[in-house]
């Protein structure tokens, strides 16, 4: 499966290649990195035929989360997307925010990743 | 016959100026008496003319003189007439001897009659003479009379406003003095709510860090949080390996530990410095100076108040640019003050692109802007060998210029009611001037923006 993590704090890819790294090793996740909202979208036109998932965060200078989530839902994808967002902002205002804009899931940092494997496990599925 | 004129004149002004004393020293008893000394000289006067008697009748003339004197003589408080009584007295001693000469010695005072004679006109000129001198210092003194009668009124008068004055002016020391003591209870008041009011503005600048505070330490402990959970994970793996004897691999979990041992040491770092300027900005300015880096100041709370703009607002968006003199260093200044300037240029600047964009984006307001508006704000720092230069720039719509004047002032704000205390940019220009020595300047460019410099010396 391939997955998108979006964050503008580059230690996240260390961060998700550690807590994966026997995922990656088998194969069984492949991961890319975005750094800025712009970025992840370039990205993700490349996946056109591919199942992904999307994992953002939504505080992220110039681009935020929020706004890329509007403009991978506009778009028409094949099969379509599953976005996850994921914040330090766990407020209710963005949760609902997040879900009226059509995200799939909503996690807070700090990031339980025993939760978030588990719910890799079920897209798998 | 001869008339006794001469008595006669003399005996009434005696009488008229004896009667003037009576009456202005209030002797109604001596009043009378005199009165009736004058009318009994006009009528011995008249007598004398009817009856032609004026030798019997001159003895009548020496007797009223002389007991008129005698009189006046014996009062005391007559005693200021003596002057004018002494006029008199040669003319009736010399009248009295005379006639009584020629009764008793006849050829005597025949022979002897032009001395007598000459000695009565001398008597009478000496009595004009007196009675002139005398008439002269009366009106000397009547005039000095008046005269202080005059300045008595005045001065009683005077004591009169005197005493009027003196009770408005204790009635208008106790209005004053309960203005006074209203006045320093209102500015003990004042002083109170300005107390207050600080702490607001300080409490309001940190409810507008709130959010930015809480999502850079969630990030941080993102970080702590996950990467000790994999070295524990890690740390399980490597005794494995140890006990398989597959060293290779141990050394591959060893440099992984140690990498995420040193993130997990930045990142608690990371958040360790939040924590701390969070308390500086909270606490009462310790007002000691003390080296500080002021570019790490500067971005720690660009960061922070962009955080804390975007909790509060969604959309907001803006492009945050710095451009930092390295050469600066650390620099002498009160950390948690500074840090507050730089924290209100910068949470205006975000006010004033987040307002233009907002104008941008309403199709109720004509954009002020091209289309392609980009919000920027740029915090930048400048060693010019003497002072530091910390400048704030935004591409808003820049100050209106009615409002330029002002902006320094207490309690004075463009931002709608509600929205600013008023005191941020008071208390900056007090804590860059006063506590620093510095300077802050404002660039003001209607329609374009703003740049605000914080001028500090090194």
């Amino acid at each position: 499966m391939n997955i998108l993590v979006v964050d503008d704090e580059r230690d996240i890819q260390m961060l998700f290649e550690q807590r994966f790294r026997k995922e990656i090793r088998a194969k069984v996740l492949k991961f890319e990195f975005a750094f800025s909202g712009e970025d992840a979208l370039n990205r993700i036109e490349k996946y056109t035929h591919e199942a992904v998932l999307i994992l953002s965060d939504i505080n992220m200078p110039g681009m935020s989360g929020l706004e890329l989530l509007g403009k991978i839902k506009q778009k028409a994808h094949k099969p379509p997307p599953v976005v996850m967002m994921i914040t330090a902002y766990g407020d209710e205002e963005n949760f609902k925010q997040a879900m009226e804009l059509g995200a799939d899931d909503f996690l807070t940092k700090p990031v339980d990743f025993a939760i978030l494997k588990e719910k890799i496990k079920t897209l798998e599925v | 016959m001869h008339l006794s004129l001469g008595p006669l004149i003399f005996t009434l002004l005696l009488t008229q100026r004896l009667f003037r004393f009576s009456k202005i020293n209030n002797h109604p008893q001596w009043e009378r008496l005199f009165r009736y000394a004058r009318y009994f000289a006009i009528f011995l006067f008249v007598t004398e003319i009817l009856i032609a008697a004026s030798n019997s009748t001159r003895w009548v003339w020496h007797i009223i003189l002389i007991s008129l004197i005698l009189f006046a003589f014996q009062q005391k408080e007559m005693r200021s007439l003596r002057m004018f009584l002494m006029a008199f007295i040669p003319y009736v001693l010399v009248a009295f001897f005379s006639d009584l000469i020629q009764l008793i010695l006849s050829s005597f005072y025949s022979r002897w009659e032009n001395y007598f004679e000459t000695a009565v006109m001398l008597s009478v000129i000496w009595l004009v003479a007196i009675l002139f001198s005398h008439y002269r210092q009366s009106k000397a003194a009547e005039k000095e009379r008046i005269k202080r009668q005059h300045e008595d009124e005045i001065n009683r008068a005077i004591a009169i406003r005197k005493v009027e004055l003196e009770g408005l002016v204790d009635e208008r020391t106790a209005e004053i003095t309960k203005q006074k003591e209203e006045l320093e209870k209102a500015l003990e008041e004042l002083k109170a709510t300005q107390g207050q009011l600080i702490q607001s503005e300080k409490m309001a600048s940190l409810g507008e860090l709130t959010a930015g505070i809480a999502h850079e330490i969630q990030n941080p402990l993102n970080f702590v949080n996950n990467f000790s959970e994999i070295n524990k994970e890690l740390l399980e793996e490597m005794s494995e390996e140890i006990e398989k004897g597959n060293l290779d691999e141990v050394k591959l979990i060893a440099k992984d530990v140690i990498e995420n041992e040193q993130k997990i040491n930045h990142h608690g770092k990371r958040a360790d410095s939040i924590v701390k300027g969070m308390l500086q900005h909270s606490r009462s300015t310790s007002g000691i100076k003390e080296p500080t880096d002021i570019n790490a100041l500067a971005d720690e709370y660009l960061r922070l108040a962009y955080h804390g703009m975007r909790a509060k607002d969604k959309t907001f968006n803006v492009t945050m640019k710095t451009d930092f003199d390295e050469s600066i260093g650390k620099i002498n200044v009160i950390p948690q003050d500074i840090g507050r300037v730089i924290l209100n240029l910068i949470t205006n600047a975000f006010y004033a692109v987040q307002v233009e964009t907002q104008n941008y984006a309403s199709p109720q307001q004509a954009p002020r802007k091209q289309p392609d508006y980009n919000p920027t704000v740029i915090v930048s720092t400048k060693n010019t060998g003497t002072h530091v230069k910390i400048s704030v720039d935004d591409n808003g719509n820049g100050i209106p210029q009615a409002a330029i004047d002002k902006i320094f002032q207490p309690f004075f704000t463009t931002k709608p009611s509600g929205q600013g205390t008023g005191l941020g940019l008071s208390m900056s220009y007090e804590i860059v001037t006063k506590a620093h020595g510095g300077e802050l300047k404002v660039d003001n460019k209607p329609g374009e923006g703003v740049r605000f410099t914080i001028i500090l010396p090194i």
